[in-house]
C-alpha cells in the first residue's frame, strides 16, 4: 500500500515538472511576449510564495508582511539601474530627484553604482531586516495571532514610509525600471524581457530545490516540531528562536529576490507593493496550491494569478470575488490546499462517494484521518 | 545538601498572584535514585516540575542542579544542562515519523548547523535502533507518531526522554491510559534506567509506584509533607488524612 503511494506521488511530482519545464523551454517561442511577461511575473512571484510556505506551512509563522522584503528587493534592483541609466539627466542622478530639488544623491544610494553590491543587496538585505524584525518578534515569545498582527503592522509601517519619502525614493510614484538600460539594451526591451523569463524561470528551479533542501531532513524536522508544538522543542533542548529567525531571514531574502525580478519585469516598484492586500495574497496563492508541499506553492502562485489575468480581461472588477470565493472553498473544502489533497486521499475519497471505487475495510476509521499512516 | 545530590531544591515559592502553588519546598536528590512524587490535585506536582526545567521561574528559593543554579535560565539551556521531561498527556511529534522523533531527541549539539549539515552519526543510529527495541516501536519506525496507539505514545516519550541522555529524568505520569500490562513493563523500564540515571516520577497509581519500589515524597499544598519509603508513607498519620485516607482517591 504504501510503496505504490508513494511512487504515485512520485509520478505526479515528476510529470508536474516535465510539463513544467516543458512550458518553460515552449513558452518564449509560443507565447506572444506580453503573455511572456506575465507568465515572468507570476514565476517570479512563485518564489515569494515558497517562502511563505517555508515560514507558514512548515513552520507555522503566518506573516502577513512578507510585502516588506518583496518591496525591498525591487527597490534595491531598480535603485540600480536608475543610477547606471542617469548620465544624461542633470547632476547625474536619476529624473525624479528633479522634480524636488534634490541635487545630491541621497547617501544610501552610493552603493548601488556598483552591480556587485546590488546582487547581493537584492536578498542579503530583505534577509537581514527579516532577520532582525524576526529575532526580535521571537525572542520576546510572540506568536500566533499577535505575530500576524505584528508582521501587517510591520509593513503598514514601511509602506508608510516609502510612500512619504519623495525626496528619497520617489514616494508614492515608485521607481521606473523599464525605460532604463542594461547592458545597453532598454530592460523593458523584447529581448531583455526574454532574458529576464529565463532567468526567473532558471531561479524558480533553484529556490525549490533550496527550499527542499532546507526542509528535508532533520532542520526541517525541527521546522515542523515548531509548528506543532514548539515547548516540546524547546524542553528537548533546541533553541526554537534561532531556527525561527533561521528561517524567518531565509524567507526574507527569497522575498527579495522574488520582489527584483517582478519589478524588473512589470517596469516599476512602488510602496503599492507593500499594500495589506498583496500581501495576505501571498498567504492566499499558499493555501490554495498547497501548505507544506513547496511545490503548491510555486503551482498557487502561478496559476491564481494566470487566473486573475484571464478573469479581469474578461470580467473586469469580478476577480476580488473569485478569489475570496476560492479561498473559502479551499478553507472549507481543502485544508490542505488543492495539492495536499491530491497528495492525500482526496481523489480517492472523491471516487468512493460517487461510488466508483470500493471503501477499504478499515476497523473503526482505523488511521483514515491520517494521510500517510497507511504503513501496514 | 552533599556533593552526591544531583538536585536540591531550597525553599522553593511559586505565587501565582497570591496563591502559592508552592511553598518553602525543600527536596534533595541523589544521583541514581529513583524517587516518586505523589499528592493529591493541586498539590503543586506539575509546578514542582515547571519550577526545575525553567518554565516557570520562581519567586522564591533556589534550585541547584549539578552545582549549578537553574533560576533564570531558558528551557533549551536547561534541558541541555542534562534536565529532560516528559510531559503528563504524550507530547511527541505526530506528524513526523517514529524515527524522526528519535532523531530529534539523539542529536547533539542541537544547533542549525549541525542540524543542516551534517548527517546523522552512526552511533545515534545505532542509539535510535536500541531505544526502539528497548520501546517495543522497532516495527513502526516509519508511522507517522500521530498514528500510534496511545500507550505506544507514551513509550515513544519515554523514549525520546531517555534519547537525549538527561542526567535527570522527570517523568509525569507515565502511565496515565495504560493498560495494566503496558504499566508494569512501564514500571520496570523505569526502574531499569535509575542507577545510571536520576528518575523523578510523578504519579497517582498507587499500584505503579509501589512497583517502582522507591522512596516517595508526598506534596501537598505546595510543600513536601512527608519522604520515606512506600510503607512509612502509608503509616504516616498526615498522609492517610491529606490523600490515602480519603475514599474518593
Amino acid at each position: 500500500m504504501s510503496l505504490s503511494k508513494i511512487k504515485f506521488d512520485k509520478k505526479i511530482v515528476l510529470s508536474f515538472w516535465i510539463i513544467l519545464i516543458a512550458l518553460i523551454i515552449a513558452a518564449p517561442t509560443l507565447l506572444p511576449v506580453f503573455r511572456l511577461n506575465l507568465l515572468g511575473r507570476y514565476l517570479s512571484l512563485s518564489i515569494v510564495a515558497l517562502g511563505v510556505d517555508l515560514i507558514w506551512g512548515y513552520t507555522g509563522l503566518l506573516s502577513l508582511g512578507q510585502g516588506i522584503f518583496f518591496a525591498l528587493g525591487g527597490y534595491c534592483a531598480a535603485m540600480y539601474l536608475q543610477i547606471t541609466s542617469s548620465s544624461e539627466f542633470p547632476n547625474n542622478i536619476p529624473e525624479f530627484f528633479a522634480l524636488y530639488g534634490v541635487e545630491k544623491l541621497p547617501f544610501f544610494w552610493e552603493p548601488f553604482r556598483s552591480p556587485i553590491f546590488t546582487f547581493f543587496a537584492i536578498w542579503i538585505i530583505p534577509a537581514l531586516v527579516a532577520g532582525i524584525i524576526g529575532f526580535l518578534v521571537f525572542r520576546n515569545r510572540i506568536k500566533g495571532v499577535y505575530f500576524s498582527i505584528l508582521t501587517q503592522a510591520s509593513l503598514l509601517v514601511f509602506f508608510n514610509f516609502f510612500n512619504g519619502q519623495q525626496k528619497l525614493i520617489n514616494g508614492t510614484n515608485g521607481l521606473k525600471t523599464d525605460v532604463t538600460q542594461l547592458f545597453g539594451q532598454m530592460v523593458g526591451s523584447e529581448s531583455m524581457q526574454r532574458l529576464f523569463f529565463w532567468i526567473t524561470a532558471i531561479l524558480v528551479i533553484t529556490a525549490w530545490f533550496f527550499a527542499k533542501w532546507v526542509v528535508k531532513g532533520r532542520f526541517g524536522n525541527i521546522l515542523i516540531g515548531i509548528r506543532d508544538d514548539e515547548p516540546r522543542v524547546r524542553f528537548t533542548g533546541y533553541n526554537p528562536v534561532i531556527f525561527k529567525t533561521i528561517i524567518f531571514s531565509i524567507a526574507g531574502g527569497l522575498a527579495g529576490i522574488s520582489g527584483a525580478l517582478y519589478t524588473v519585469q512589470s517596469g516599476i516598484v512602488s510602496p503599492q507593493f507593500m499594500t495589506v492586500p498583496f500581501s495576505i495574497e501571498m498567504v492566499i496563492w499558499v493555501a490554495v496550491g498547497g501548505r507544506g508541499t513547496l511545490l503548491g506553492a510555486i503551482l498557487g502562485a502561478v496559476f491564481i494569478n494566470y487566473a486573475k489575468s484571464l478573469v479581469s480581461e474578461a470580467l473586469p472588477a469580478s476577480w476580488m470575488f473569485i478569489q475570496g470565493g476560492l479561498f473559502i472553498l479551499v478553507v472549507t473544502a481543502l485544508p490542505e490546499g488543492v495539492l495536499g489533497w491530491i497528495q492525500g486521499d482526496g481523489p480517492r475519497n472523491l471516487l468512493q462517494r460517487f461510488g466508483l471505487k470500493r471503501k477499504i475495510e478499515t476497523y473503526p476509521s482505523l488511521e483514515v484521518n491520517n494521510k500517510e499512516g497507511h504503513n501496514e | 545538601m552533599n556533593n552526591k545530590d544531583l538536585l536540591n531544591l531550597i525553599d522553593i515559592t511559586v505565587s501565582f498572584e497570591g496563591f502559592l502553588a508552592l511553598n518553602k519546598l525543600n527536596l534533595n536528590l541523589k544521583k541514581g535514585e529513583l524517587r516518586a512524587v505523589i499528592g493529591p490535585n493541586g498539590a503543586g506536582k506539575t509546578t514542582f516540575l515547571d519550577v526545575i526545567t525553567g518554565k516557570v521561574k520562581p519567586t522564591k528559593g533556589e534550585v541547584i542542579f549539578k552545582g549549578k543554579s537553574l533560576v533564570g535560565k531558558k528551557e533549551h539551556k536547561i534541558a541541555r544542562l542534562g534536565v529532560g521531561r516528559k510531559f503528563q498527556s504524550p507530547r511527541i511529534f505526530e506528524n513526523l515519523t517514529v524515527k524522526e522523533n528519535l532523531e530529534i531527541s539523539v542529536t547533539t549539539p542541537k544547533s542549525p548547523l549541525n542540524l543542516i549539515n551534517k548527517r546523522i552519526k552512526d552511533e545515534q543510529h545505532n542509539e535510535i535502533d536500541r531505544l526502539m527495541k528497548i520501546v517495543n516501536l522497532a516495527q513502526k519506525v516509519d508511522s507517522k507518531a500521530g498514528s500510534l496507539s496511545h500507550g505506544q505514545k507514551q513509550w515513544l516519550e519515554i523514549a525520546m526522554l531517555v534519547g537525549q541522555k538527561p542526567d535527570l529524568m522527570l517523568v509525569d505520569e507515565p502511565v496515565a491510559g495504560l493498560t495494566d500490562e503496558e504499566t508494569d513493563l512501564t514500571a520496570d523500564l523505569l526502574k531499569s534506567l535509575s542507577g545510571e540515571n536520576t528518575v523523578v516520577v510523578i504519579d497517582h497509581d498507587m499500584e505503579f509506584i509501589r512497583r517502582l519500589d522507591s522512596n516517595v515524597s508526598v506534596l501537598n499544598q505546595g510543600t513536601v509533607l512527608c519522604e520515606g519509603t512506600m510503607e512509612t508513607i502509608q503509616k504516616d498519620k498526615k498522609v492517610i488524612d491529606v490523600y490515602l485516607g480519603r475514599p474518593e482517591d
